[in-house]
């Protein structure tokens, strides 16, 4: 109340008289400030984010190979192609394969480090920092690492010196699609990038829940170990894991790097990013089929983070302003 | 008497601490715990051993039959192999990758807290609507559109230029989300004490609000410039030219070149690798902390 009331009383300013110099107080000419500072960042999301979606979608009804400025309307055509191009649906597919795989491996690897990172008494820093280290390895660096010394083909790979020990034949991990070893390469690439990462948000929410619902758990009778992670621990963790779910979702679907260093010139395994890249920056520069790839996936991305966060109710709180 | 104190302590303890009890006890025990952890990171380290060792190895020793899981002879000349190599401009690329990493963090950290102050602290009538603009951004990642980004920079010329790898990613929607939800729980009481001395929202700005958000600023700094340095679709788009690769592209494009030189390869990649140790190594407190703070906060 005395807060409000001094506020008030500052407010007209003959309280304190013009010293020559025209000011803008806080409450004064707030348009102007608002894009004095907004303005530099929109004019720039609009330059290089909106234009490149309305030009994207205006490409993908043109006949475009080779050329930017094209002047062949030819309608959903493009779409029509990229769906009935196996290449396209195929790399959708591999997609759902992926973060069916990827999104549930890593909420909850990152979830048990989180836990026992937590549960730790002595060297808790330690820990935390070797689990977030590979956080610092880019993809690119990752997937040599995979590629050339992990998972190679032959002997001298180390996971094929380690199952040969055990008198299991070489594999070739990379160079087959059936068996489809290389979903274990990418798999195991991606969650050991990005586990320490999501594990630092567990943590955080775990050191977030109050000590107060465990004692009451513990004087109904709740068990520790199962009982309590079920109850208190994972509903306590419920905003957290939306978040994480989505963040997953979304870095699943631009999955690249790993893909196109991985498996560079195979034909299976292609996620969508790696498919429009070969169509819109291969031999055909095919701008205008690439385009409608880009939409489509976008659309898609659109859809299922609406759904999610309807089913989940991400967003929910954030009432500010 | 006093040699039995250490043991009824140990005893006791437990049910003393009622709530650690619940939390620690359970289904595993304290030996299990750790027995775990160090397995995980036993499973967490070998691909930075397998870097380590095979950058300082030859490469017989890389590929040969009887792996050893030591090099016989560590190879210590392997560490400027990479700067010598002339297919691929290594040096350079170290050096492109520095220069876009440093810029496209102070320009991000620039261009993206104004404006999330701006959203946070100035009224404006359309500052909602403008908000779910930036927001509908995030949804459309930026490297689904990075075919028509690319057809953009190019019309601008700036192919193979810092320019062209450094503006465009310059706009992070996400970044500027962050930024806003910062300076919406920032002690309005500060800027108040600005106001009554006279500042406007730009003075305030950079005298009270930056100073009071060196932290945040150092965790968005830290994140970014990791995903700089770290990026790779978009530096493979625009650097057509080696003189314009970054060090992730030139990276890639020993994996693709046909003559495989080995321990030149993992140790150029255990190189790209080490400034991005340092900045764990000097900033993890403000990366750990920030990381957790970006964590949406239900």
């Amino acid at each position: 109340m005395s807060t409000t009331t001094t506020r008030d009383l500052a407010r007209p300013t003959p309280a304190k008289p013009d010293k020559g110099r025209p000011r803008r107080g806080l409450r004064g000419n707030s348009t102007f400030n608002f894009w004095l500072f907004t303005g530099p960042f929109l004019i720039g999301l609009v330059i290089f984010v909106y234009v490149p979606i309305g030009w994207s979608i205006w490409l993908s009804f043109f006949e475009a190979r080779f050329t930017v400025t094209p002047s062949k309307f030819i309608g959903f055509d493009n779409y029509r192609f990229m769906l009935d191009n196996g290449n396209f649906t195929g790399a959708l597919l591999t997609f759902t394969v992926f973060a069916a795989i990827i999104v549930p491996t890593t909420w909850a690897l990152s979830l048990g480090l989180a836990m026992l990172v937590n549960r730790l008494r002595f060297m808790r820093a330690f820990f935390r920092s070797v689990f977030f280290l590979p956080t610092a390895c880019s993809y690119v660096a990752a997937s040599l690492i995979w590629k050339m010394s992990l998972f190679n083909g032959v002997r001298f790979g180390l996971a094929n010196t380690v199952i040969g020990w055990f008198g299991v034949d070489n594999i070739a991990w990379l160079a087959n699609p059936d068996p489809p070893w290389y979903w274990l390469v990418i798999v195991s690439a991606r969650l050991w990038l990005q586990s320490g990462f999501y594990m630092i948000l567990f943590l955080a929410a775990l050191q977030n829940i109050p000590q107060e619902l465990y004692e009451a758990a513990a004087i109904d009778g709740a068990k520790p170990g199962w009982q309590t992670f079920r109850y208190i621990t994972l509903p306590q963790l419920r905003a957290t894991s939306t978040a994480v779910i989505l963040l997953l979702l979304v870095a699943a679907y631009q999955a690249f790097d790993e893909f196109f260093n991985l498996l560079a010139k195979t034909t299976w395994g292609r996620p969508p990013l790696v498919e429009l890249y070969y169509m819109a920056l291969g031999q055909n520069q095919d701008y205008g089929a690439g385009s409608a790839g880009a939409v489509m996936l976008t659309l898609l991305i659109c859809i299922v983070t609406l759904f999610q966060g309807k089913i989940l109710g991400f967003g929910k709180g954030d009432e500010s302003k | 008497m006093t040699t039995t104190v250490p043991e009824v302590r140990k005893t006791e303890r437990p049910p003393t601490q009622g709530p650690l009890r619940a939390r620690r006890g359970g289904i595993m025990s304290s030996t299990g715990l750790y027995l775990a952890t160090g397995i995980a990171t036993l499973l967490f380290l070998i691909p930075f051993y397998l870097l380590i060792r095979n950058s300082l190895s030859t490469d017989p020793e890389i590929t040969g039959e009887n792996w050893k899981f030591f090099p016989t002879d560590i190879q210590w000349k392997n560490i400027t192999e990479p700067f010598r190599d002339t297919t691929v401009d290594f040096g350079q690329s170290l050096v492109n990758s520095l220069i876009v990493g440093v810029l496209h963090t102070v320009g991000t950290l620039l261009v993206c807290s104004l404006a999330g102050y701006g959203l946070a602290r100035i009224p404006y009538r359309h500052a909602n609507k403008i908000f779910y603009a930036i927001l509908f951004t995030l949804m459309v990642p930026t490297a689904v559109t990075f075919v028509p980004s690319f057809v953009l920079v190019s019309s601008l010329g700036w192919v193979d230029s810092y320019r062209g790898l450094i503006i465009p990613g310059l706009f992070s929607g996400f970044t500027c989300f962050l930024f806003r939800q910062y300076f919406l729980g920032f002690p309005k009481e500060l800027e108040e004490a600005a106001r009554v001395d006279g500042l406007g929202y730009w003075g305030a700005y950079w005298r009270v609000v930056v100073p009071n958000s060196l932290n945040f600023f150092a965790a968005i700094a830290t994140i970014t410039f990791i995903n700089g340095w770290n990026a790779f679709l978009w530096p493979l788009v625009i650097g057509q030219d080696p003189s314009a690769w970054t060090v992730q592209v030139a990276l890639s494009s020993y994996m693709t070149n046909q003559t495989v030189n080995y321990h030149l390869i993992f140790m150029a990649t255990a190189i790209s690798i080490l400034p991005l140790l340092f900045v764990f190594l000097f900033l993890q407190r403000w990366l750990v902390q920030g990381i957790a703070q970006t964590g949406i906060k239900g």
